[in-house]
Parts: structure tokens; C-alpha cells; sequence
């Protein structure tokens, strides 16, 4: 009885939010009903009896799937507000089909019938006895374990595919993706990095502030400049 | 209101199909939604899958759902990667601006 | 040994200044080809003496195998008898010297070497037809006399007019060649062979064979000969075929020289010659080739009274002279056909060459209308021309009176209707002959000048190098007559000719040549000088005859001037029509048979370009596609269950 309420409260709200997910406007409330459609589901199954699966449903696709949709639709910063309605150009013809395939779903859902000889033709029988986990377990390992095995190629191709689409490689543009390079690290001299100066204990002026640097090179224009800078100093100093 | 079996869940699972086929050809906002409509879809079928194994009391359809969930989370991160590559090259993904296939 | 040597020096010749004449320059082809044309005259002239007076026997020299089809055998072989050895002699004597006057005559040109192997090749292809063994072999040669005539009427190939004459050479003689070819066909179907022994041979056998044509039954050696005569008829510009010889003009002189006056024309009169064991049994193919002739004669010689270009005057008057060798031929009388052939080719050749002379020293002026009154500038040629005149005229000593006398008393003498219509035909013709040669000769040398006071300042003698042939070939003229006549037409001719030419056992001509009244004799000589005292009077002492005789007889002037208006006729009846059925064809190829592949392409591309418009590129379109695609799908799976 509850599990019949259940399945009916949960079966509404999936449906209802499924409606929202192609109907909202703000595509980040989309994504959010989405996630809501896949808790339900997830629920459903439960009710159904595939726990495993229920559980699986709330951990790829909501936690991964539903995530990734969320982070692509904040990145995309898509302005929502400049949507266009274009509804009114297909809605007749889309009208008149999606009735049509209506008519046939229910057609089929109302004619069918499970064949007599079907129960002899499953390919594995549940045990009642091993929860449900375990069965699917010992069912993927053993005899679908190829298909396993392929369907982590899929995943590996998939998430090798990703980043080859999306990498940005930096090393050609000017700014250059930085990178440590250890082995200049490790090689840096003390004469590249240190300069040891004296300075007197208890005398704060500016000069010990603001030591005058050996220079190397453009030795005019680094006076001129130097030499301003004491005088500024000089006056404002004390 | 009548005992849950399968024939609830079917409608169900055809129900959420029609809502996500809708949404693929319906929606005229932006490309991000097709592909939701697919994840739709999808679950539908999973939905059916999971309805026949318990009718049915056979394994088989969840270890399949498993599959089709493995591919659709696979199928999510590529198209996602083609349309972020899309965004940064055309700057839109308004589905009537996708038109670079135009023959 | 020395016959093959004779036939295929100018072959080497041609290939050398052909091939390698861009690199190795003009001199060096023209030394060349003159070495091996020299090289060919002294073995052709000595298998000539070894043959004829020095004892060696008639024979075959063979070259190697050609085809082996089944029961279809040629050789490729050099046939070594009297016909052969005289007219290779001939042929490479007169191209020699042709080749020697184009080294002065073609100075100019910027194509030497193209000329001299073009010549030599002709040379080699016109000794490949006398020489050969068997029918295709000769075909071959007249085949490449025909390439060869082709190369070089249309030689300076940038006229338009030289362009459209070596066509029509080359077309019409092809006409003629069809005829030839389908000669060829019915001797092997007779004889089961084509080589000339195996014909010879099997004439006796065949004699009473049928041949079935259109509805009629022939005697086959009929069929053949008529056929034979038809390709000679092409290839020698008999009345039919004749349109070709006169727009041969266009050709540089020495090539007239060589090819329409002493060669290529004659090789017609050679094909009855060397076919003579067949024709001589075949009376009917006889009549007509004496009919056509003796037509030819008559009908050249008119029209050459009114031409204007003195080339053309000396083209209507080979003409002219054919008729004559095939009015004799077609009497029986095969050795003095060959005979005339022989001393025209002197002096016709020299005639052109002369002609040449006179157009190279009136600064390229062909139109005698323009000439006059310079026979004291070049005194050389106007002897030349007058020891030619001469000749063709029948005058005696000279060469053509021998020859000429024997073809009529021949024609008196065959006692047929047709036999004596080739003697009235050829004797106007020998007045009307004599009169244009003097016409010629007037006009050209004689009277005030009639070309501008530039031209005439330019008139000078040839170089030696032009000179030198022609005095070589007014020996011969002069003297050619007088030398072979008792050989070749006498009551011993058999001592000569050999087995060379056969006749039949009725076949009495020559010694009834003999019998004939003196008047007969006579005539030929007395019509010929009427000619003279007429061209004389003429053009000389009263020179307003010819205008007012124009005038008065306008219409007859003008049909003589428009060749009997042959080209026009036959423009309407065969080449425009053939035109406007080329051009329809070609309008179906381009329009319908390209259309084809053309049309389906050009449907693809444009039902392309509207399918392409189903790619719109919004991915909505395609999903809504899709989606109509499954409901269908679903919708026939559930309904046609």
C-alpha cells in the first residue's frame, strides 16, 4: 500500500520535473530538475527492487553527470534572458507527431502480454537468497566480465576524447603555461639570488632602506638617476 | 488506484521518452538542453529495463542498465566537451546558430 | 644486290633529312639526300644495262615474309624484269635531278630539309610501286606516293589553298583507290593469290570465270579490270578524277615536276602495263580504258587553251598526255603506253622545271598575262622551253614525235569504233597540244612586257644549279625517242621487254602498226605544226584575234575556262551534300550522343543540388527527422504486423 503511494508520489514528481527540465527557462534550474528527475528515478528503482542500481544512478549521474552539466552551463555563462521562443513555428507538426508516437506507445502498452515460454528464456535468474549487489557481482565478473572490461575502454576513450577536445595548450601563446622547471631550481647560485649588505647596527636611514646596488651597466642614466633619488632621500629623510 | 506492476512503470518509462523526444526537437533555447533530453531518454530506458528485470525476475536487464549507464555518462562528457569547444569557438550555442553543417 | 640498293637509297635519304634534318641542318640533308638519290640512279641505271644488254635474267629479289593469313601469302619482294628496271631507271634519274634543281629552286624556303626528305620519301615510295612483286606491295607504294603527293602539294602547309589541294588529292584519289582495293579483293578471290607469278601463271585457267555484279554476270578479268582502271584512273587523272591534278598547282614547282608530270600520274599507266597478261583479256575493261582516255585527251587539251597560269597549262597538258598512254594501252598496245611514258617524263618534267625557272626569274609571277618579252633576258630557259614545246608537239627528231606517232598509228590500227575514236581524239588534241605549247611560249617570252618595270628589272638566269638538270633532261628529250623506239615498239620488242609485258594471242597491234597508211603516220606531225603556224598567227602577228575570238564566242570560252565546270558540278553533286551530312552528324554527336553522358552528369549535379538543400545544419531539424523516421518505423511494424 505505502509502496504503491510511493511509487506514485515519487512517478509524479519524476514526471513533473522531466517537464521542467526542456521547459525552464534559466538553464541552471534545468539542470537542477534534472538531478531532481534522477533522485526519483533512483527511487523508483529502489522500489523496484534494484538496489544496486538505485544507488549507482545517484552516484554517476547525479554526482558526475548532472555535476558536469552544471559546471559546463555556469562556464558557458549562457545569458538566458536573450532565449528565444521558437515554439510557435514547429509546435503543430511536433504536436501532431508526438501524438502519434502517444498513440503507439500506449497501443503497444495496452496490447502486450508476456509470451508463456519467457520465464524458461532469462538469461539469469535472480536468487532470492543473495542481495542484489552481490548477485549483479558475480554476474559481471564472471560471465559478462568482456563487456566489463569494454565498458571501461569506453570510459577511458570518453575521458581521453574530453581532454583532447577541450586542452588549451598554453605553450604556444605568449603568456606560456608556466611550468616548474625543477632542474633550473635546483641549479640556482647564490650570486643569482643573494646580495649580502652591510648594515650598520642601530642606523634606520634611508640609505641602509634603499642601498645603493653596484650597477653593471648603463652607468649614466642609472646616475642621474641614483643621484636624484639621494637628493629626494636626503630632503626627506630624517 | 491499482496495484503497482508493470504496466505503471511502462507508462512511466514511455512517458518520460515522449518528454525528453519533446525535448530534443521542441526546445529552441540552447544545446545544453538537447543533450539533458538525451540523458532523459535514456533513463526512460533504464526505467524499462529495471521494470521488465523485476517483472521478470531476470538480472539481465540491470546488468545492461548498468551499460547503458556506463555510456551515457560517457556520451555526457563528450558531447559536453564538444559543445564547450563549440561556445569557445562560435561564442553561442543557441541550437538555431548551430548551423555549421549546412550543406 | 644493286636493285635493292636502287630502292632503298632514297628511303635511307628521307629517313636521315626527316629525322635528323632539324639537327643536322639544310646543307647537310640536302647533301644527304642528293648522295643517296645519286647513289640509287647509278645502280638503277646499271641494273638497267645488266638487264637489258647485259645478259642477266629476269627474277625475283626477295626481301623477307610480309603476312601469313591462312591461304593469304605476301612477300615483301623486288620484282626484276623490263617494266621494273625502265621505269626505276627512270625514276631515279629524273628525281635526281629534281632533287639537284630544289637546291637552287627551294634556296629560299625555310623548310629545306622538311622538302628534301618529303621528295625522297616520294622517290622511295614510287620505286616500292614499280618494283613490287605483288599487289599489295604495289599498293603499298601507291599508297605512298599518295601520302607523299599529300606532303607535299600541301608543303607550305600555312596557305589555306595548298591546304584544301592536297586534300582533294588525296580524297580523290582515294575514290580511285576504292576501286583499287576492291580489285585487289577479287584477284585473290580468283587466283587464290596476289603476287604477280602466281597471277601470271593462272591467267590460261581462269578464263571463263563469272562474276556476279548487281544483278549481271561479267566475266571476272572484266570486273578486275575495270576495277584497276578505275584506281588508275585516280591516281592518274583521268576524266572523272581529274579535278585533283590542276589544284596540285599549289605545290612548289620541282614537286610538280617530279610528282604530276614524270612519277605519281604515271603510275596508273604502269598498273595496265604490269597487269597486261590480265588486261589483254579482258576487251571490255580495254574499250573503256581507250573510251576514257582518248576523252581525257581531247577534253585537257581544251581546257588548257584558255588557262591563264602558265603551271596549270602544263598540268591540263600532262593530262592530256595520260589520256594519250591510256588510249595506247587500251589498243594493246602496253609498250608504247610505257614508251610515251617514258619520253614524257623528260620532257614534261623539264617543261615545269622550266616553268619554274621562268616563275623564279619573274620574281614568283605565275599569270602569263603578266609576262611577255623576255625570251632575250633568259635565253637558257627559253631554249629549254622550246626543246620541251618541241617534244610534246611531235615534232621529229624529237623524243615525243616517236612516241606520239606510234600511239596513233596504234589507235588507226586496232580496227575497233572505239579504237578509232581515241585516234580523233587524240589527233585534236595533238593540234589543240601544239597550239597552247606556242601559246604558252608566246605569251610567256614574246611580245611587249606586261609586267611592272620592277619585276622586269629582276629577271635573271637561273643559278647553274637549276640549269644543270634541265640540259641533262634536253638530252634525253631530244634524243630518248630517237634511241629506244626500234627497241621498244619494234617487230623484236620481245627482246626487250621479256616477259614483262604479256599479250594475248589476238593481240597484233604493233606489227599493225607498221601497215598503216602514210597519211596516218604523217598526221600527227602535220596537225602539229598547224598548231604552231596557228598559235603563231595568233599571238604573234595579229594578237587582237584571240580577244575578238573570246568575245564572239563568250560562252564557250567561259565553259572551256571553268574546266567544263567539273568542280562545280561535282561540288553540287557530292561535296556539299556530304558536307551538310557531315554537319548533321556532327550535330547528333555533339547535340545527342554527348548529350548523353552530358545530360545524366548534369542531372546528378543539379539533383544534388537539391538534396543538399535537406542539410540544413540545425541539429533540431535532424533530431525531428529522426523522431518522424522511428514513428513511421514503429508505426509499420505495429499496424502491418
Amino acid at each position: 500500500m505505502i509502496a504503491d503511494a510511493a511509487f506514485y508520489v515519487f512517478a509524479a514528481i519524476l514526471i513533473a520535473s522531466a517537464a521542467m527540465v526542456v521547459s525552464a527557462r534559466n538553464p541552471v534550474h534545468a539542470v537542477l530538475f534534472l538531478i531532481l528527475a534522477f533522485f526519483n528515478a533512483a527511487a523508483l528503482f529502489l522500489l523496484a527492487g534494484a538496489e544496486f542500481l538505485a544507488m549507482i544512478l545517484v552516484i554517476v549521474y547525479v554526482g558526475a553527470v548532472a555535476v558536469l552539466f552544471l559546471f559546463v552551463v555556469m562556464m558557458l555563462d549562457i545569458d538566458f534572458t536573450k532565449a528565444r521562443e521558437g515554439f510557435q513555428r514547429y509546435a503543430p507538426i511536433g504536436a501532431a507527431v508526438g501524438a502519434v508516437l502517444m498513440i503507439e506507445l500506449f497501443a503497444v502498452l495496452g496490447g502486450w502480454k508476456i509470451a508463456p515460454g519467457a520465464l524458461a528464456l532469462r538469461f539469469a535468474p535472480m536468487d532470492a537468497k543473495m542481495h542484489n549487489t552481490a548477485q549483479l557481482g558475480s554476474l559481471i565478473y564472471t560471465d559478462y566480465i568482456f563487456l566489463f572490461q569494454m565498458a571501461g575502454l569506453v570510459l577511458l576513450v570518453a575521458m581521453i576524447g574530453a581532454i583532447v577536445l577541450t586542452l588549451r595548450d598554453r605553450s604556444s601563446s605568449p603568456l606560456g603555461s608556466r611550468h616548474q622547471n625543477i632542474a633550473a631550481q635546483v641549479a640556482r647560485r647564490k650570486e643569482d639570488t643573494l646580495v649580502m649588505m652591510e648594515v650598520p647596527t642601530g642606523g634606520r636611514t634611508l640609505a641602509t632602506l634603499y642601498p645603493k646596488v653596484p650597477e653593471t651597466v648603463g652607468a649614466d642614466a642609472h646616475h642621474d638617476a641614483h643621484h636624484d633619488a639621494h637628493s629626494h632621500d636626503t630632503h626627506g629623510g630624517h | 488506484m491499482m496495484s503497482v506492476g508493470l504496466d505503471q512503470y511502462l507508462t512511466v518509462s514511455a512517458l518520460l521518452l515522449l518528454l525528453g523526444i519533446f525535448g530534443i526537437f521542441m526546445n529552441r533555447k540552447n544545446v545544453i538542453v538537447i543533450l539533458m533530453s538525451v540523458e532523459l531518454i535514456l533513463l526512460a530506458v533504464n526505467l524499462n529495463f529495471v521494470a521488465f528485470s523485476a517483472a521478470l525476475s531476470d538480472l539481465a536487464g540491470q546488468v545492461f542498465t548498468m551499460f547503458v549507464l556506463t555510456v551515457a555518462a560517457a556520451e555526457a562528457a563528450i558531447g559536453l566537451a564538444i559543445v564547450v569547444i563549440y561556445f569557445r569557438n562560435r561564442g553561442s550555442i543557441e541550437v538555431e546558430d548551430v548551423t555549421m553543417m549546412k550543406g | 644486290m644493286l636493285f635493292a640498293i636502287a630502292v632503298f637509297a632514297p628511303l635511307l635519304g628521307a629517313l636521315i633529312a626527316g629525322l635528323l634534318g632539324r639537327a643536322i641542318g639544310d646543307r647537310a640533308a640536302q647533301a644527304a639526300t642528293i648522295l643517296c638519290m645519286v647513289l640509287a640512279s647509278i645502280c638503277g641505271v646499271t641494273a638497267f644495262i645488266h638487264l637489258i644488254y647485259g645478259g642477266e635474267s629476269a627474277g625475283v629479289v626477295s626481301l623477307g615474309r610480309w603476312i601469313e593469313a591462312g591461304s593469304f601469302h605476301v612477300d615483301w619482294a623486288l620484282r626484276y624484269d623490263a617494266l621494273s628496271v625502265s621505269m626505276v631507271a627512270m625514276v631515279t634519274c629524273v628525281a635526281t635531278l629534281i632533287h639537284i634543281y630544289s637546291v637552287g629552286y627551294m634556296s629560299h624556303d625555310n623548310a629545306i630539309w622538311r622538302f628534301f626528305s618529303y621528295l625522297s620519301l616520294f622517290t622511295f615510295a614510287m620505286l616500292m610501286l614499280v618494283t613490287a612483286d605483288n599487289l599489295l606491295q604495289l599498293f603499298f607504294g601507291w599508297e605512298g606516293v599518295g601520302l607523299a603527293s599529300y606532303l607535299l602539294i600541301g608543303f607550305w602547309y600555312t596557305k589555306p589553298s595548298a591546304c584544301a589541294a592536297a586534300m582533294k588529292a588525296f580524297i580523290v584519289n582515294r575514290i580511285g583507290d576504292l576501286g583499287f582495293a576492291v580489285g585487289i579483293a577479287l584477284v585473290f578471290f580468283q587466283f587464290g593469290s596476289i603476287e604477280f607469278s602466281d597471277i601470271f601463271a593462272g591467267i590460261a585457267a581462269h578464263q571463263g570465270a563469272i562474276y556476279h555484279v548487281l544483278g549481271t554476270d561479267y566475266r571476272a578479268y572484266e570486273v578486275i579490270g575495270v576495277l584497276l582502271f578505275i584506281g588508275a584512273m585516280g591516281k592518274s587523272a583521268q576524266l572523272g578524277l581529274h579535278v585533283w591534278l590542276p589544284d596540285a598547282m599549289e605545290g612548289p614547282t620541282p614537286v610538280s615536276a617530279l610528282i604530276h608530270a614524270a612519277t605519281m600520274v604515271t603510275a596508273g599507266v604502269f598498273l595496265m602495263a604490269r597487269m597486261s597478261p590480265l588486261m589483254d583479256f579482258a576487251p571490255g575493261a580495254l574499250q573503256m580504258v581507250t573510251f576514257v582516255g582518248g576523252s581525257t585527251a581531247f577534253f585537257a587539251a581544251t581546257v588548257a587553251c584558255t588557262q591563264n597560269d602558265i603551271k596549270r597549262v602544263i598540268a591540263y597538258s600532262t593530262c592530256s598526255q595520260l589520256g594519250y598512254m591510256f588510249v595506247a594501252a587500251g589498243v594493246g598496245a602496253y609498250q608504247a603506253s610505257i614508251f610515251h611514258l617514258l619520253t614524257h617524263a623528260f620532257f614534261k618534267a623539264m617543261l615545269f622545271m622550266g616553268a619554274g625557272s621562268v616563275i623564279h626569274a619573274m620574281s614568283d609571277e605565275q599569270d602569263m598575262r603578266k609576262m611577255g618579252g623576255i625570251w632575250k633576258l633568259i635565253p637558257a630557259t627559253y631554249a629549254i622551253m622550246w626543246i620541251g614545246n618541241l617534244a610534246i608537239a611531235g615534232v621529229p627528231p624529237f623524243a615525243g614525235y616517236y612516241s606520239k606517232d606510234a600511239i596513233l598509228e596504234a589507235a588507226w590500227a586496232s580496227g575497233t569504233t572505239v579504237g578509232q575514236y581515241g585516234f580523233w581524239a587524240c589527233l585534236i588534241a595533238a593540234f589543240l597540244t601544239a597550239f597552247y605549247s606556242w601559246r604558252l611560249l608566246i605569251m610567256t617570252f614574246h611580245g611587249a612586257p606586261r609586267a611592272d618595270h620592277h619585276t622586269m628589272e629582276h629577271v635573271h638566269e637561273s643559278p647553274k644549279v637549276m640549269l644543270l638538270p634541265l640540259c641533262v633532261l634536253a638530252v634525253g628529250a631530244i634524243f630518248a625517242g630517237m634511241a629506244f623506239h626500234e627497241q621498244l615498239l619494234g617487230a623484236d620488242w620481245k627482246a626487250y621487254w621479256g616477259a614483262a609485258i604479256q599479250i594475248a594471242p589476238t593481240n597484233h597491234i604493233l606489227q599493225a602498226m607498221e601497215d598503216v597508211p602514210t597519211l596516218v603516220s604523217l598526221a600527227p606531225t602535220l596537225v602539229g605544226l598547224a598548231g604552231i603556224a596557228l598559235a603563231y598567227w595568233c599571238y604573234m602577228i595579229r594578237p587582237e584575234i584571240p580577244a575578238r575570238f573570246t568575245a564572239q564566242f563568250a560562252l564557250l570560252y567561259r565553259f572551256l575556262l571553268n574546266k567544263w565546270y567539273f568542280d562545280e558540278l561535282y561540288g553540287v553533286l557530292f561535296v556539299r551534300p556530304t558536307m551538310a551530312l557531315g554537319r548533321l552528324l556532327w550535330t547528333t554527336d555533339a547535340r545527342v550522343i554527348d548529350g548523353m553522358p552530358n545530360g545524366i552528369a548534369q542531372l546528378t549535379t543539379s539533383g544534388s543540388g537539391q538534396m543538399v538543400k535537406l542539410q540544413t545544419g540545425s541539429i533540431a531539424n535532424y533530431a525531428f527527422t529522426m523522431l518522424i523516421g522511428l514513428v513511421a518505423l514503429v508505426g509499420v511494424y505495429l499496424f502491418v504486423r
